[in-house]
This record gives structure tokens, C-alpha cells and sequence, in this order.
């Protein structure tokens, strides 16, 4: 029997037991929720950032539905913690006496004074962290006081005060990285001129959630105002993994530990980050919607899905997909994919033949017909005047003893020939819009065409020295 | 209208409301299929798509008005339609996750939305235009006829025998389906355009029909059906052998009637369904359909015949009454004979078969006879088969001057037909006249 996948990681030397962490947010508030967070099986916990106690509103937070599932965004305009700091060092204590084995980091938010930091460094080491993280990132609130990505925003500040922080620090040093700049690389290189250990991304992204429309009010309304917050959850997602590999594929921090953060939410979120290179994976918002216990299918998903690949560890697959994101200029241009419907899956909804008419190329037809195969064939039909066919056609509810429902010739149910649509292989464009609207799993799918011609990149096809588009080299 | 309680209480509904959030949740399952078969399937081609997407994204105005345009009685066609075999049925996830949408308690839900905010129908143009219509008949397809001309501005009169307007939605779909007063709250936002009912105003002469010819410039006939079939046998004249549809009618606009323990029910099809199931919400412990033929010939649809069986009707099938037993406490039972069908096709009786089901009440539901007297009453007007024969694009019939829709044309379908008919005549009567006038 192969052995089960082991899930520790040593992420730049803190030591854990799988690489699921709880973020530096409302789940790592307090002590009490920690351990449970532990009992529920999560591998550590970045603490509710600690520093001068704040004064909170009411309220914090606001979401973003999509088609009725709540919570696709999160956004939030909570500050650090507003538990005195001695509280919540005396509850680090216990925690890490208690539990030994998991991975506690302290985040830290304090002045921008160096005496400052080296105050919060040494009391949060003192009280047991197994790490730091600096939060160089909340958007919202400490940003007007000069803390969070006030810092974060400034590749100058970022470096000295990481400076700072590792002149006092013996634990592990995470910045985490703002996604509010235009290149989050500029600030993952000033952390690692500073001695960073390691960076966390993305915190969370400056957001207005919505606006009530009665009211005119935008979320989270607090009395009769709101503010600009950070936005979270499964939305972000993209966003966190691009900024991931813009770091861990940087000449300069490749290489340099990440933990991700940003929308992480199951075990296959999870996978992605760590095969774009990340060490540990965060979450924040999955745990707020559903409670600690969701960590037990990312565990047992992310383990079941490695013995499957046969990785044994964490690091076996970690950062895999790294290399494969290039720019697009080292892409095949004779690389040709069309799209194939499958018509025995095809139920009819026609949404493929709509997308490709009016968002894409084009080239799906509704012309399979049953008659004549001389018969009259209408070509381009457009959508129109399909649509406008049949509301003109009479239809009658049928009863069961007059109308012997003409049964459809390809079995009951079955899609009529009429409703499943035809692909022009020769326009398909190979944009893949088809396939993503379709909802059924594999009824269209890409395929290959061989085109004959060898692999050339637009680098390769403009490396002759002039840069001119193919069609006038041609010539 | 009299409607008690009990009535309320015997009758709720069979598939309730959706509430908000689980409508939203719902209208998100719809895939939006482009020329979606579900509209192809409705007789009136509700855009189904266009407003299950107007409910998940919180137009409930909108989405009602998207109905409205298709089927201005769209609220009693969400609740009395047999989706089953229409828009549900054509829906394409029974190909895929099997579990079509529910789009009639969508559509109910946002019609229910549209009257609680005191919605009213739109006009479909500014105009008015001087021409006059009589719509004779207060059921579904003058319903439609008369809303679609009113809505282009042309002055319509509706002519009903009974008090109540609606037809067969207001006196004979089942209570637990479509309540007497939702049919008659949705007929007032007709009458809010403007069309002017008369009640208990019967036409059936020649004479009735050539005044209103001199008054109006067209006449739509959406007269339904005439008598129900009598069972024609001795003793169906007793006072306990009910017409299905008076029984109907009478429980859901009037008060309950009185109900016997055992009840023999006369017909297969829906409306026997129908009145079976009412009896034994009414109190009847033994209610058993009797039908001539086998399972299979019996014209309810699948799913009626499932609901009557869960209500606890009973059937016997290959049953034929031959006379029925009373004593001067009533009714003691009906005779019957088994059938079978001969080498030549026909049914016929089993000789010494005979025997009897106990009851105290007979429900017959065999069908109607035409309109024949009224019908034949209209000058030039060709009839096929004791139905009216028009175009079925227009409802314009061999008189220039009449238009048909519903049961009187179709021989009996569904509320929905109906609907689908008279607006249809509706559009072209009042695109003739608007040609006209331009």
C-alpha cells in the first residue's frame, strides 16, 4: 500500500503541519478561536494583526451575490485588533504552549518608528510566534494613520522598515505585499533588499461593494456614510494568482518563499497557488462564510489528489506551473484548436451557437436539418430571425389521446437534430468562448489541428530585426 | 362571490408559492437557452428565459410585464397550465441534471409579486381608435381578445351569460390550483384598461346576434362548450347525478355542497380528475372513477392521474354504467357491466358481468356538446365537426365579421390555448383597422 502523502511544509522555517493557514483576520481574532481553528485541523494561524489597540465601527462588512450564491466578494473596513496588546501576547502564550506542533505567526502593525517595531518584535517573539508577518497591506483606515499600505505602497518604506524589523527579529520575517500598486514585483524586491524571509499576497484590494438603491448608501452603511474597503473572497482569486507569479516568476524574488492569499476557498484553489510556487496558502473569507471546518476537504482533497499525481510532499509539485506562464510573445502562432460538439451530450440550450454569433467569430450554425438532402438549406440564419420563427409558430398543448406526440426519432428526451448546433471548422478561431458557456462537462471540447506548419512565436517571427506585422514580411 | 372558509382550508394550494430568496435561487438554475424550447412549447410563446432572468436579477416589474406581454392572464396560466406536457416539459435539463426548472411557480411568483405591488397592464398604444368589438363570453380567449384590442385602443365590450366573468378559470379549475378569486383579482386588471363587461347577458339567438351586429364593427365568439353529455341511462335523471362541471363550480363559488360517503365519478379525463379529487376533499371516503377502456386510453394527463391516485381515488377501468338504483332515501348504487373490446373493435358489454358500486352520488364528467343552437345562429359561419372552422394564424372564420377562439374552435383545451387563440384574433383584428386608419 503507498504511503499517505505528507502535507508538512517547512515554509522558510516555520514548521507546519499542512500548508493551510488561517490569514491575519476576524477567524484569528482571539485565542479561543485559534485553538479551536487547531482542533478543526488547520496547519497555523497568522494572529489578527497586533499593535496599538483601535476603536472599530459598526458596521464592517459587505459582500457581492452572484447568481444567488452569496458571497462571491467580501469586502471589509474592520481595523487591526482592538484587544489591548497584553491580551493578546498572554494568549499567544497559551495557544503555543497548548500547541506545540502548529504554526503561529504574529502579525504586526505598529508607527512607522524603528524603536516601535523593535518593541512589538521582541514582545510578540518573547510571547512565543513561531514567525512575523508585517502587514504592509490593509487598504483601509491605517492607511490614513501612515500604517499599513501607506508602507506597502512605498518600495522606500517597505525596505526600511523591514530593515528594522530584521535587525531585532530571530523568528522568520513575511511582508505582505498590497496589490493596490501597478506592479506588486517593484515591492516584493524593496521586502527582500529589507532581509525579508518571505512575502504573503495579495492582502486585500481597495473596493466599494455596492450601493443601496433605496437609499442611495453604499455597503457596509455606517450611519448614512461608507468607505473604501478591502475586497476579498473567491472573486479575487485571478487577480492573487497572477500577482503570485508575477513574484515567484520575478529574476530578482524567484525563489523567495510566498504564501498565498486570495479567494483560496478548496482544496484545488489551494493546488493552484502552490503550483505557482507557494509554500503556504492562506484563507480568509471560506472560513468566515462556512466556519474552520471547511479545512478538513482541503486536506483530505488536496491528499487525495496527490496520491493520485504520486507527490509524496508538498514540495514535489510545488511551483510545476511556475514555468509555464511566459509572456505572449513566446506563444505557438501554429498552434490551431477547434471546437468539437459532441452531439450525443448535446441537450440543445443552444448558448454556444448565441455566444459565438454575438461575442465571438461567427461560426456555429443551426442548420442540421432531418429533411431532404436536396432540400432547401438556409446557410445564415441568423439569430433573429430564428428567434423570430418561433413565435410565430402555432403551438397547441398536447392531449395525451389525440396528439400521439410525434416522438423525437432519436429516442425520448434526445435533442432534436435541429437544436444541436454545427461548428464551421474551417472559420473556428479556436477561442475557446464556446466550450466555456456550454454546461455540459465535455460536450465541447477543443481539439487539435494539425496544421503542418512548425512552431514559431511572435519573438521568434519578429527576431529578424524587423519588427513588422507577418502579412507585410510576406510580401 | 360566496366563498367559505372550509373551501379555503379543503383546497390549499397544490404547488405554493415560492418564497423570495428560494425564487432567486431557482431562476439562477435557468441556463438561458437562446430560442429556448420552453417558449416554443407555450402556446402564448412566453419568453421564459427573459423573465426567470428578470426575477434572479431582482426586476420583478419587469419580469411580470415580460409575461403580461405574451399572455395577459399569465397569473392563471402559471398555476392552471399543465407545464408538465408545456414549458417543463420541453425544458432541456431533463437531458442533463434531469430536474427541469420550475417555471410555473416562477411565473407565479413574479405575477403574485406584480398584483401585491398594485401593478396595472400597459397600453400597447395611445391611440384611440373609434371601432367596437363585442367579445362574446367572459373564458380565457375573450379575456385575451379584449385585453390585446383594448391595449391598442379599441373599444371593446364583453358579453358573459353568468355572473361571474373567467369562464372555466373563475367556475372550473380545480380550487387547489386556481382559486376562484385569483382568476377574478387577475380580470380586474383587464377591466382596468377599460373593457366594459355585461353580465348575466346571454346571446344566443339570431336576434341577439344581429343587434349586436349593428352595434359593433366585429364579433369574436369565445362561447366555450355547451351541455356536458348525459350519461343516458335509466336513472340519470335523479337529483344526485351531478354534472362534473356544475359541481365544480358550485363548490368553488358558492358554498360547499353537500357531499355523500360514496362517490361514483363518470370519465377519465381531467376535469373528471378534477371533481374526484374534490369530493374527497369535500369529505367522500370512497370516490372511485369508472372509465369504459383501459389505463392507457384515458385522456388526463399522466400527472393528473398520479395526483388523483395520492388523493385516494380509486379506479375501475373497463366499466360500463348500465342503470342507476335509487329508493326514496336516494341513491343506492349504479350498475355496471365490465367491457370489452370485440374482434370488430368495438366495445361491448360482457354478458353476466353486471354488478354494483355502492354510492349515494354520481359525478358524470363525459364531455360537452357544442354550442350548436348559438353557433348556428351566426350567419355564413362554417362550423367542422360542431366546431367553428377558422385560420388558425387570425381566429377569422367564413364571416368577415366574426373571429373564434378557445374550446368553441379546439373542441377543448387547455386555458392556455385559449389565450394563445383569442390574442391572436385580437392582433389581427386590430391590425386590420389600424391598416386602415394609416
Amino acid at each position: 500500500m503507498p504511503k499517505a502523502p505528507d502535507l508538512a511544509v517547512n515554509f522558510a522555517g516555520i514548521r507546519s503541519p499542512n500548508p493551510f493557514w488561517l490569514a491575519s483576520a476576524p477567524p484569528t481574532n482571539c485565542g479561543e478561536q485559534i485553538m479551536r481553528a487547531f482542533d478543526a485541523g488547520w496547519g497555523g494561524a497568522v494572529w489578527k494583526t497586533i499593535g496599538e489597540p483601535i476603536v472599530n465601527v459598526s458596521s464592517r462588512y459587505s459582500s457581492i451575490d452572484w447568481n444567488g450564491q452569496r458571497m462571491m466578494g467580501l469586502n471589509n473596513i474592520e481595523l487591526i485588533s482592538d484587544r489591548p496588546l497584553e491580551v493578546n501576547l498572554r494568549e499567544i502564550a497559551d495557544v503555543k504552549k497548548r500547541y506545540p506542533k502548529n504554526a503561529i505567526i504574529a502579525s504586526l502593525m505598529v508607527e512607522s518608528k524603528r524603536e516601535a517595531w523593535h518593541t512589538v518584535v521582541a514582545q510578540a517573539e518573547d510571547a512565543g510566534a513561531d514567525g512575523l508577518e508585517l502587514n504592509f497591506g490593509c487598504p483601509h483606515g491605517m492607511s490614513e494613520r501612515g500604517m499599513g499600505s501607506a508602507v506597502g505602497q512605498v518600495p522606500e518604506y517597505t525596505e526600511m522598515i523591514t530593515t528594522w524589523v530584521k535587525e531585532k527579529a530571530r523568528t522568520p520575517v513575511i511582508v505582505k505585499l498590497t496589490p493596490n500598486i501597478s506592479d506588486i514585483r517593484v515591492i516584493a524586491r524593496a521586502a527582500k533588499r529589507g532581509g525579508a524571509d518571505a512575502v504573503s499576497a495579495i492582502n486585500t484590494i481597495n473596493s466599494i461593494t455596492g450601493i443601496d438603491l433605496d437609499t442611495l448608501i453604499p455597503r457596509p452603511n455606517v450611519d448614512g456614510k461608507s468607505s473604501h474597503g478591502g475586497y476579498c473572497g473567491p472573486a479575487v482569486k485571478p487577480i492573487a494568482l497572477n500577482m503570485v507569479q508575477q513574484v515567484a516568476g520575478d529574476a530578482e524574488t524567484g525563489g523567495l518563499p510566498i504564501s498565498g492569499i486570495g479567494g483560496i476557498a478548496t482544496w484545488k484553489d489551494a493546488a493552484e497557488f502552490i503550483l505557482l510556487g507557494c509554500g503556504t496558502v492562506q484563507i480568509c473569507t471560506a472560513a468566515m462564510h462556512y466556519g474552520y471546518r471547511i479545512v478538513e476537504d482541503m486536506i483530505d482533497g488536496l491528499a487525495n489528489w496527490m496520491e493520485e499525481k504520486n507527490y509524496a510532499s508538498i514540495e514535489d509539485f510545488r511551483g510545476l506551473a511556475v514555468p509555464k506562464v511566459t509572456e505572449w510573445k513566446h506563444l505557438n502562432l501554429n498552434y490551431k484548436i477547434v471546437a468539437h460538439i459532441d452531439e450525443a451530450k448535446c441537450i440543445g440550450c443552444e448558448l454556444c451557437y448565441i455566444a459565438c454569433w454575438d461575442g465571438a467569430h461567427q461560426c456555429i450554425y443551426l442548420d442540421r436539418v432531418s429533411g431532404p438532402v436536396d432540400g432547401p438549406v438556409d446557410l445564415h440564419t441568423k439569430p433573429a430571425s430564428i428567434e423570430a420563427a418561433t413565435r410565430t409558430t402555432i403551438t397547441v398543448t398536447p392531449i395525451p389521446k389525440l396528439d400521439a406526440h410525434a416522438a423525437a426519432s432519436n429516442g425520448k428526451n434526445a435533442t432534436p437534430l435541429a437544436r444541436i448546433p454545427r461548428i464551421d471548422e474551417t472559420e473556428c478561431v479556436g477561442c475557446n468562448l464556446c466550450s466555456l458557456v456550454c454546461p455540459v462537462e465535455n460536450c465541447i471540447t477543443m481539439v487539435e489541428v494539425a496544421t503542418g506548419a512548425k512552431p514559431e512565436t511572435w519573438a521568434e517571427r519578429t527576431a529578424a530585426g524587423d519588427c513588422k506585422p507577418p502579412a507585410l514580411t510576406q510580401h | 362571490m360566496r366563498q367559505s372558509e372550509e373551501i379555503a382550508e379543503r383546497f390549499p394550494d397544490l404547488h405554493p408559492p415560492f418564497e423570495a430568496q428560494a425564487a432567486i435561487a431557482e431562476s439562477n438554475r435557468c441556463l438561458n437557452c437562446f430560442d429556448a424550447p420552453c417558449m416554443a412549447a407555450c402556446p402564448t410563446h412566453i419568453d421564459v428565459p427573459r423573465f426567470i432572468g428578470k426575477i434572479a436579477r431582482d426586476n420583478l416589474r419587469g419580469s411580470a410585464l415580460t409575461i403580461l406581454d405574451a399572455n395577459v392572464l399569465g397569473a392563471s396560466c402559471s398555476r392552471a397550465c399543465p407545464v408538465e406536457v408545456l414549458c417543463e416539459g420541453a425544458c432541456v435539463l431533463h437531458r442533463y441534471n434531469k430536474k427541469p426548472i420550475e417555471i410555473a411557480r416562477l411565473q407565479r411568483f413574479a405575477m403574485d409579486s406584480f398584483q401585491a405591488a398594485g401593478g396595472t397592464l400597459l397600453r400597447k398604444s395611445q391611440e384611440e381608435h373609434p371601432e367596437k368589438i363585442a367579445c362574446i363570453g367572459a373564458g380565457p380567449a375573450s379575456l385575451a381578445c379584449a385585453a390585446e384590442l383594448r391595449q391598442r385602443g379599441f373599444q371593446v365590450t364583453v358579453f358573459e351569460r353568468r355572473p361571474l366573468p373567467g369562464g372555466l378559470n373563475t367556475y372550473g379549475v380545480a380550487e387547489y390550483k386556481l382559486p376562484a378569486r385569483a382568476s377574478l383579482e387577475e380580470i380586474e386588471l383587464i377591466r382596468g384598461l377599460g373593457v366594459e363587461f355585461r353580465y348575466e347577458t346571454e346571446i344566443r339567438t339570431r336576434q341577439d346576434l344581429e343587434q349586436l351586429e349593428r352595434t359593433f364593427d366585429r364579433l369574436f365568439i369565445g362561447v366555450g362548450l355547451g351541455a356536458a353529455h348525459r350519461l343516458g341511462i335509466p336513472g340519470d335523471d335523479h337529483r344526485d347525478v351531478i354534472d362534473a362541471l356544475r359541481f365544480i363550480a358550485r363548490y368553488k363559488t358558492s358554498d360547499p355542497p353537500p357531499i355523500a360517503e360514496s362517490v361514483a365519478v363518470i370519465g377519465a379525463g381531467n376535469t373528471a380528475i378534477d371533481a374526484a379529487n374534490a369530493a374527497r376533499r369535500l369529505g367522500a371516503s370512497n370516490v372511485a372513477i369508472l372509465y369504459r377502456r383501459a389505463e392507457r386510453h384515458m385522456s388526463a394527463f399522466a400527472f393528473e392521474y398520479e395526483h388523483a391516485k395520492q388523493e385516494g381515488v380509486r379506479f375501475l377501468w373497463r366499466v360500463m354504467p348500465v342503470r342507476i338504483h335509487s329508493d326514496e332515501h336516494g341513491i343506492r348504487s349504479i350498475e355496471c357491466v365490465q367491457a370489452a373490446v370485440g374482434e370488430d373493435g368495438v366495445l361491448a358489454a360482457v354478458s353476466g358481468s353486471n354488478f354494483h358500486f355502492d354510492c349515494q352520488q354520481i359525478i358524470y364528467a363525459i364531455g360537452q356538446s357544442p354550442l350548436l343552437e348559438l353557433l348556428s345562429a351566426c350567419r355564413g359561419l362554417e362550423l367542422s365537426h360542431g366546431r367553428v372552422a377558422v385560420d388558425r394564424a387570425t381566429g377569422a372564420t367564413s364571416n368577415p365579421k366574426y373571429f373564434a377562439g378557445g374550446d368553441c374552435v379546439n373542441g377543448g383545451r387547455e386555458v392556455v390555448d385559449a389565450v394563445a387563440d383569442g390574442k391572436r384574433a385580437g392582433v389581427a383584428i386590430a391590425q386590420a383597422f389600424e391598416a386602415a386608419h394609416a
